[in-house]
Formats: structure tokens, sequence, C-alpha cells
């Protein structure tokens, strides 16, 4: 029997009556992590992994009635055995472990497989169903080791403060914000920060998290030298406003995994674009959906039809399954389907 | 090869002038004479013919990454660059090669050309793999003649000019024929570029062109002339000519004629090569090459250009032929008899850049109008037409005129300051030309097709087909019918919003192309049409582009295929 079908609602599992990341208010709802595009209001009773409280609370507001399971914790629904394991995505990101009758599925959510220091590390769980993400599921896709990537941040913030310049680093506010945080070297100079991300920056360091210290950037007055000589760390829909005046001469970057692609860096406009995504890229995809031994796989938000297909040449039964994940509010971006998802 | 990637990736990343004559400076002060010789040639739009056949070269690259068709097709569709494809599709090497890029090109891509796809097999995975990714895609586009870098000719000009301390206007002379593919780089010749002026510079020229002295658009209501130009008795005024911008050389007994792309294409106009004859020795013409059907009123014609008629009386410019004619004559690989017959072509001289050997263009502009009047008069070849001056007492008199362009067979007009000097392509510190043009056609059209754009704008559809209706509304199963392909216009906002709804309202996937369920109206503009038996909706038309977007239009209400055979001439 399948244990999770798509309906109206959301991925519905059918013997413990519940959803897993709905996108319209119901019941039930089991939350992978609190991206928007997985975490959505409304509904009446949560479950997700502890760690993730904070977030989960913070964005869906303090009052929703959510319980938490540390990772690994099993319970009984239904007879369905659920255990959330975690999925290396952001702060509190989750696979969803669903057993019922011997037959074990895992849902995925959004995956990163390279471990880092603000959440705990991607952990593989056998299963005979699992429910994939494919955000950059093309071959193109190859991260470079992230602290390669961090390197490259500290010497263009370098070179910029050695001319006298802001550099200006925009990035999704939840997750890649702290994972960058936590990886540069924070000796270079000040870290200023827009004010919709240091809410965030809390719950982090809330959750055990150390992250370096943050000012606001209206903390600091205008024709302060620190404007010069900091990294300002604000989110996409900054870039262009009228905030952005404050840093006089400044250089911008972005970082995300869509800045792989010249085409998707000439279209942001920015200086330098830093290829760094909270996702799995194609091997590391691969090595996910083998690694947990499963012999079906449905794929949702993404690369859907070119993973299905390819994994199908692989000799899996894979399937596609249709979401309404992947439309997040980091509208600026247009990969390489309609879909949209902080990467 | 690895510097010229890095000063690739260092032009790629900015869209300043500034920081990319700083890279490029950089680049040429350190680079072997050799290798600068090469990179000139590719910067200043220097194009080999393919070295390899694009599907060899994606079969070699699928093979070499692994991948089945279809996953390597899904990619190059997302990316939209075929070399950034396979540098990303492709194992990185751990170092990339220490070889220059002269040595790169001579010793081993140029070589590749004509070579069987087994002996291709063999070379090309090993170049491969002693590049990383960045210097695999620059090679890649090196190999498929696909190389562009955002880099203007004017701005490798000016930063081989500041290094070696010479007048711009000078390597601008110098880089005349530098990208011609008959003359291979050397670093002997990049020595010359850049050698400091020797007094026997004048009489080294041969058959060199000068540099092209280009228009800028005019983008004002006539109302606004007086207080911006200047009176208009300061201007010289003729007719914008829809043809090819070329330059007549005649010295030492030969004829050579320059394409504005620096292009020299004396053979292909054969019926210019009496003027061989005509023409004295040291005289450079800067005009446009058109196609004239002359009538039997020849004589006239000529009288009636050097009498330069205050009002544009259609027999001065009624030999003009459309473009589209042109074009044909461009497209044949062969020139028959009859070809040249029916499609005669002719050069409506313009400037006068060169007479009895002397360089003319510091002169101011009447005076060299005046040594070119005298000079077509004294040729007397119907090959040979004089631009016409068009006289106004006022500027609103001048639009007036205008306003017949389109008539006419032209495409506006053309103002240049009479005192100013001939400058060096989009320069202005000398003088300035403008071009004045009239409004292009414009219908408002149906979306039916959208494809993918290609490099920056690679993952939106942006490259649209458009429809108009085969009947007037509410005739009973009226279809559409597509007419025209256009791809800018429209700001990057609207181009997202746009490429949403292409997704939503999807009927059928072919490869990158979507068809679509007629939904959006855009007025679109072209600067030409023609009958077309190519083309089913038995029109062409000249360099369509979205005007805007009509959102307040249904698509019921676009316009017929009715209302474009109307407008054509
Ligand atoms: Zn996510
Ligand atoms: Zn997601």
């Amino acid at each position: 029997m399948d244990l999770v079908i798509a309906r109206p609602e959301g991925l519905y599992c059918p013997p413990g009556d519940f959803y897993i990341d709905p996108w319209r208010p119901v019941e039930r709802a089991v939350i992978t992590h609190g991206h928007g595009d997985h975490a959505r209001w409304g509904s009446q009773h949560y479950l997700a992994a502890a760690p993730g409280e904070g977030i989960l609370r913070s964005r869906l507001g303090a009052e929703i009635n959510l319980q938490t399971l540390a990772y690994g914790e099993r319970i009984n629904h239904h007879d369905v055995t659920l255990s959330l394991h975690p999925a290396g995505h952001v702060l509190g990101s989750a696979q969803v472990r669903l057993e019922y009758r011997g037959e074990v599925w895992v849902a995925s959510g959004d995956y990163k497989v390279e471990p880092d220091a603000t959440c705990a590390p991607f952990e593989s769980v056998r299963c005979h169903t699992f429910i994939t993400e494919s955000t950059f599921g093309l071959p193109i896709y190859r991260w470079q080791p992230q602290a390669q990537i961090f390197a490259g941040v500290d010497d263009w913030w370098r070179q910029n403060q050695a001319a006298g310049r802001a550099s200006v680093l925009f990035c999704y506010a939840f997750g890649k914000a702290q994972r960058l945080l936590q990886g540069i070297d924070a000796s270079i100079g000040p870290i200023l920060v827009h004010g919709a991300m240091e809410p965030l920056n809390q719950v982090y360091r809330d959750a055990g998290v150390a992250l370096p210290d943050t000012l606001r950037v209206s903390e600091v007055p205008k024709g302060d030298p620190r404007l010069r000589q900091g990294l300002i760390m604000a989110p996409p829909s900054a870039g262009g406003s009228t905030w952005m005046r404050r840093f006089g001469d400044y250089s911008d970057a972005f970082a995300s995994g869509w800045m792989l692609l010249r085409g998707a860096r000439r279209r942001r406009g920015v200086d330098r674009g830093f290829v760094l995504s909270d996702h799995a890229d194609w091997p590391g995809l691969n090595w996910a959906i083998a690694e947990c031994g499963a012999e079906r796989v449905f794929v949702t938000h993404g690369s859907v039809n070119i993973l299905v297909r390819h994994l199908r040449e692989q000799g899996l039964d894979a399937q596609a399954f249709d979401t309404e994940y992947g439309d997040e509010d980091d509208s600026a971006e247009a990969p390489t389907d309609a879909t949209q998802e902080p990467a | 090869m690895r510097a010229f990637a890095a000063l690739y990736a260092r032009l790629d990343a900015t869209t300043s002038s500034n920081a990319k004559l700083a890279a490029l400076q950089d680049y040429f002060a350190e680079a072997a004479p050799e290798d600068a010789a090469w990179a000139v040639f590719f910067l200043a739009g220097g194009r080999p013919r393919q070295l390899v056949p694009s599907r060899t070269l994606r079969e070699l690259a699928m093979q070499a990454a692994q991948l089945p068709a279809w996953l390597f097709e899904e990619s190059y569709s997302a990316v939209g660059d075929l070399a950034e494809t396979i540098a990303l599709l492709l194992p990185a090497a751990e170092q990339s090669s220490e070889l220059g890029l002269a040595q790169w090109l001579e010793e081993r891509l140029l070589p590749l050309r004509g070579l069987p796809p087994e002996e291709l097999a063999e070379r090309l995975p090993s170049f491969w793999r002693e590049l990383d990714s960045l210097a695999l895609m620059v090679c890649i586009k090196l190999i498929t003649g696909a190389f562009r870098v955002g880099v203007s000719r004017l701005l490798v000009t000016r930063a081989l000019a500041n290094l070696a301390e010479l007048d711009p206007k000078r390597v601008a002379q110098r880089l005349v024929g530098y990208t011609e593919l008959s003359h291979r780089p050397s670093a002997e010749r990049y020595l010359q570029l850049i050698a400091p002026e020797s007094a026997g510079e004048h009489a080294q020229r041969g058959g060199q062109p000068y540099p092209f002295f280009l228009a800028h658009a005019l983008q004002l209501p006539p109302e606004q002339f007086d207080s911006a130009l200047g009176p208009v008795q300061d201007w010289q005024a003729e007719w914008k000519w829809d043809g090819i911008r070329v330059q007549l050389v005649k010295r030492d007994g030969q004829l050579w004629i320059w394409s504005r792309g620096e292009e020299l294409i004396t053979e292909r106009f054969p019926d210019l090569h009496g003027l061989v004859d005509t023409l004295a020795d040291g005289t450079v013409i800067d005009g446009e090459l058109v196609v004239w059907r002359h009538g039997p009123a020849d004589e006239d014609v000529q009288g009636a250009l050097l009498n330069a008629p205050p009002v544009a009386e259609a027999s001065a410019v009624q030999g003009i032929q459309p473009f589209a004619l042109l074009q044909q004559r461009i497209g044949r690989k062969t020139l028959s008899r009859k070809l040249l017959d029916e499609v005669p072509v002719a050069v409506m001289a313009y400037d006068l850049l060169e007479w009895q050997g002397e360089d003319y263009r510091s002169q101011p502009q009447h005076h060299r109008r005046t040594g070119l009047q005298a000079l077509v008069a004294a040729c007397a070849s119907p090959r040979l037409l004089l631009s016409p001056l068009l006289i106004a007492d006022s500027w609103a008199a001048l639009a007036a005129q205008r306003e017949a362009s389109r008539a006419l067979g032209v495409e506006g007009m053309m103002l240049k300051a009479r005192e100013a000097q001939y400058g060096v392509g989009r320069t202005k510190d000398v003088g300035v030309w403008w071009k004045w043009k009239v409004e292009p056609f414009s219908v408002d059209a149906v979306l039916l097709y959208a494809q993918r754009g290609h490099g920056r704008r690679a993952s939106l559809y942006t490259d649209f087909t458009f429809a108009v209706w085969d009947a007037p509304p509410g005739t009973p199963g009226r279809s559409l019918v597509p007419f025209a392909k256009a791809y800018s216009g429209l700001t990057d906002a609207e181009m997202r919003q746009v490429d949403a709804i292409v997704r939503k309202t999807t009927l059928e996937k072919f490869g990158p192309v979507r068809s679509l369920t007629p939904s959006l109206v855009f007025e679109l503009g072209f600067e030409g049409i023609a009958l077309s038996k190519r083309h089913k909706s038995g029109i062409a038309v000249r360099f369509p582009r979205m005007l805007r977007w009509r959102q307040d239009k249904t698509v019921e209400e676009a316009d017929t295929l009715a209302m474009l055979q109307a407008m054509l001439p």
C-alpha cells in the first residue's frame, strides 16, 4: 500500500491520516522544515523536529499547536510509526520516516548532503520508497566544497575593504545567511545585517549555533567607516531599493546555487555570484537515492521529469509527485522551471 | 590559455567599461606578443571558421561526461550555451595548462579543422583533460567560433593605445583588416599595432580603409532641436539610406570595397569594378551600397541630385530598391549575369575621406562635401551617385520633409554638423553624426510560440513567434498566421511575467519550443516589410521587435494579415 499519496491539500499518508508539508490548512501537518513553501500557516496540529521549533514559531506564530520530536525519536499514530531524521538543509530540517506493516517510506523535504555547522548533517535512512526533491536535478550542478566558496567570499570582502568599498552580500535570510555567517572569516571586519535577517540569526543562536557578532545596519550611523569596511548581508529584495543608498560605493554579490550559470549571474546584475546552495547537487541527489536503498522513488519540485527519467534508466521505479513546493518568497529567481526555491 | 581565460572571466564579470579597460590593459601588459596577437584578434571580433562540427563536439562531450544524449540536451537547454554546458559537465582538471594562447591555437586547435571524427575523438578529450572548467569553456568557444565577451573594438583600441602611448585613432587605423580571416595573427603583427608611430606609416596603407565614423541615434522631439543642436543651417541633412555602409578605396591602380564590419567585399560586387577606371588614385569615399534601378531619366536624376532639390522629390530617390533585394544578392554564392542585371547596385556617396592621396578626415564636413560633389560629377558613373543634401530653413520644415521617408524607401535622415571632422567609431570628440530615424511600422500581434533565450536569458522564455489573424473579427473559423520572430524590447520585470504566463499557457513542447494557448498581445515594430514566398504568411518583416505589451487588448483585438499587406511597398 502507498504510505504517501498526492492530494490537492498536499502529500498525504492515508493509514496515518496526516499530511507532510501541506500547502493548504489541514488537521495534522508534519513539517520537514521552516521554508515558506514547506511550512504553511493555518493547520490545526503541527509536528516537527525539535531543533526547528524556534524557526517555526517565529514564522507561523508563537501560538501554533506544535509537537516536536528529537531526531530519531519514534511515535506511533494509527499504527504508523513516524520518526524524523536530519536532512542537512537548514536548522531543524528533517526527513520523515514512515513505517506501516513492514513497509518503510522516507520523505526527504529539502536536503543537502555536505555537512555544515549550522544544522545536523544529513542522515541516510534505509527505506523501500524514497520521496526526493530535485531542485538541482541536472548533471551541470556540481558544487565545489563550501570551504572554497567561503574563501572566495573572504577574498572578495578583503579586496573591497582595501579599495574602501562596502561589500553587500545578498542571500536568503533563513539558512543561507547563517551558513555564510558561520563559514566566513569574521576577523576581517564588522558584519552588518539587514533588519529582516537578525531575528533568524537570533533563533539560530538560541538553538546553540555559534554565529559571529552582527550589527543591524540601522544601528550604524550614516558615514560610519564600518559601512565601508564591513560585510553587509541583506535579503535579495533589498537590492535596488533606497536602503542601498547608504553604502555609497559598494560591490555586490549574490550567494545561491543558481549562480553556477553565467546567465543567472547576469540576470542578477551583481558583481559576483557565489555558488552556495543548501540543496543537494546532482551527485548528491544520486548518492542519497542510492544510499537509502529504495527501489521506488517519487520526485518532487525541481527538475522532476529529468530526474524521473534518469532514475528509470538506472533501473529504479521512479515517478513524479506534483507538489506546490519550490515557490518561495525569493521571487527574483527564475531557475530552469517555473518553480522557485531558496537555493 | 590560463591568462586568457582569466581575462575572459574578468571581462565577463563586469559591465563597467573602466573595469574592462583595466582588465584588458593588465592582460596586454603581461602577455607574450604572440598570445596578445590572438587575444586582439578574438576581442576585436575576429572569428575563425568553426574548427570542429558542433555535432562531433557534442558527441565527444557526451562520451567524456558519460551522459546519454537526452540528458546532455536537457542540460544544454538549461544553460543555453554549448561551451558553458560542456565545461559544466566534463570532469574538471586539477590544474590548467600552462601553454599560451598562441600555442593552443596554432599547434592544437587550428589543425583540428577538417580532421576525420576518429582523429578528433583522439585529440579533443586529451586537450580537455588539461583545462579547468573556465579555460575549458573559453577553449570550446574558440573552437566553435562563438567567442563573444562584451568588449567593443573601440575598447580594445583604447587599451592598446594606452599601453603603447599612441593616439587611439592611429591604433584603430592599424587595426583595420586585423580580423580578416586571410591574415593570421602573429607576434610581428601585434608588435606593429603597438609600435611607435613611424614617418612612413602613411605610405604603408595599401587598400586599407579608414575606421568608419558611426552615427548616434537622435531621440528628441524636433521642437527641442534648436536648443540641443543649434540652428538648422549649421547642419548638413541627408537621407538615411537602407543599404550596406561601405568605403570605396582607390589606390595604386586598385579598387577595394570594405563593409562596415571591415570585411573586404570587393569580389561580391563586380558591377562596381568599373569605378577603378573613373576614380583617381588616392581616393576614399564613404557611402551606402544600395540596389538602384536606373530608369530612362537617369541623367535628370544625376542633375536633380546635384542640384539638391529643396523638397524630397520622388525622382531623386526613385531608383532605390528595398533592402530585401540586396539581402537576396548577398545570400548568393555565385553571381549570375541575370542576378547582376536584375539586382544592380550603386554606391550612394556621402563623404570623402581621402582626396588626391591626402587624409581628408580633419577637414570640416562642408568642405569634404564640396570635394565629394566635384569628384562624383567628374566621375560621371551611374554606379556612383551623390547622396542629396536636404535643405530646409527650419527644423520644423526638415521634420516635414522627413515624413516622406517611408514612401521613399529610406530610414529617415542623417544630420551631420557642417564644421565637424570625420571621427573614429562612436567617438563624439571631433563631431557627431545623428541618425534621425522614422518610427518603425507597427502592428498588434499575438504570441503563439515561445523558445528559451540564450546566454544571459538562457532559462527564460524570451524568443517569441508572433501571429496575426487571417480574417477580420467575427469571421467564423479565422486563424492566426505566424509572421515574425522577435526577442527584445521588454523590461526584465515584464520578461519574467511573460515567462510565467508562457509556462502556464503551454499547449505542447517541442524541444526548447512551446506552443501556447493565445493569450498575450504585443505591439510589434519593424523597419521594413516585403513579400516572401518562404513565409507561410507570404510576407517578411525586417528587424521586428517588441515595442510594448498590450495588456489592454484581447487576442481577438489583434491586427490582421490584411493590415500587414496594406503596408507593403
Ligand atoms: Zn527548503
Ligand atoms: Zn523545497
